[in-house]
């Protein structure tokens, strides 16, 4: 996987930088499956390396395969994105060791659902239980979210094409 | 590729298995990994696949445009219908327990008509992007 991001940093050629983000989907999906999280890994399968290869496949069509040569040295958005970075691994040094059985997450609602999906919801698949059944909530805001995303493509690209007619 | 005599044969077998792949990630994932996001994608993943190798033309004219809007729209309300059903039928929204006078099998109704909210949606918009994006480089042709 570091490979595959270092040589999508080096390539000019958006093509193969596309292929090779699909590349990398599928080894994310690997390492995935390595940690038993089978319904993620799927996901990451046929979004990332399925669908949005052919997205992005088609919006290269638009325009040219090469990228374009940077207008300034990007100096002050390399520091401001190490920066983050920097932040972001900070916090990860807070976190739970990995795997630990006394971490927040095990210990809060996990516990209840996966003992009681057996009586109430009966449903062999705990990740569909919580996905569908206790977190009908947060699983309504995801559609709403994909809806909201097509909606807005719509209203983008269909407004230019009605300019182009007129 | 519309001339490639061995793509359009072979996508013809394939097809109809990436559907039936579909079909059952969807009703399978109450057993196996799966539901509705991911035969979403895999459905719309069909319908794309198909417009590559015989056009975009032939595809709408199987997936026309207006069933593909309909479809974003469905999901959602198919979503929030199934909430407002538990609402009308005494219990809180999204309480897949009253919709059936088993509670377990309520759940399983709710599952259900929750996923398939969700698959309707996400291929949906799948589709409709894909379109988006193929019409524009033929507008620019």
């Amino acid at each position: 996987m570091a490979v595959t991001v270092w040589v999508i940093i080096q390539s000019r050629n958006l093509f193969s930088v596309i292929v090779l983000g699909g590349i990398y989907s599928f080894l994310m999906a690997t390492v995935m499956v390595a940690m038993d999280a089978v319904d993620v890994a799927m996901t990451e399968a046929s979004v990332g390396a399925g669908i949005s290869t052919v997205l992005l496949l088609g919006a290269l069509y638009l325009c040219r395969s090469e990228e374009a040569q940077p207008m300034r040295k990007p100096w002050l958005p390399l520091a401001v994105s190490v920066a983050v970075a920097g932040l972001l691994v900070y916090g990860t040094l807070g976190l739970p060791e990995f795997s630990d059985p006394q971490a927040p997450i095990h210990v809060h609602v996990a516990p209840r659902y996966l003992n009681e999906v057996k009586q109430e919801v009966d449903v062999p698949n705990a990740v569909t239980a919580v996905l569908a059944s206790y977190r009908g909530f947060d699983t309504l805001g995801e559609t709403t979210v994909v809806f909201t995303a097509g909606a807005g493509v719509i209203a983008l690209l269909r407004r230019r094409r009605r300019d182009r007619q007129s | 590729m519309k001339n490639d005599l061995i793509l359009r044969v072979i996508a013809k077998l394939l097809i109809p298995f990436i559907v039936m792949f579909a079909v059952y990630v969807q009703f399978h994932g109450d057993f196996g990994p799966g539901g509705g996001f991911q035969a979403g994608v895999i459905l719309a993943a069909a319908v794309i696949f198909y417009a590559l190798i015989y056009g975009l033309a032939d595809a709408r004219k199987v997936v026309p445009e207006s069933v593909v809007e309909s479809m974003m729209a469905l999901g959602v309300l198919l979503y929030v219908g199934v909430g407002i059903a538990g609402l009308l039928l005494g219990g809180n929204f999204l309480d897949y327990f009253v919709l059936d006078p088993d509670p377990v099998h309520g759940q399983h109704r709710g599952i259900f008509w929750v996923e398939a909210g969700v698959a309707i949606t996400v291929s949906g918009v799948m589709l409709k992007i894909f379109y988006m994006f193929a019409d524009r480089g033929k507008a620019d042709e």
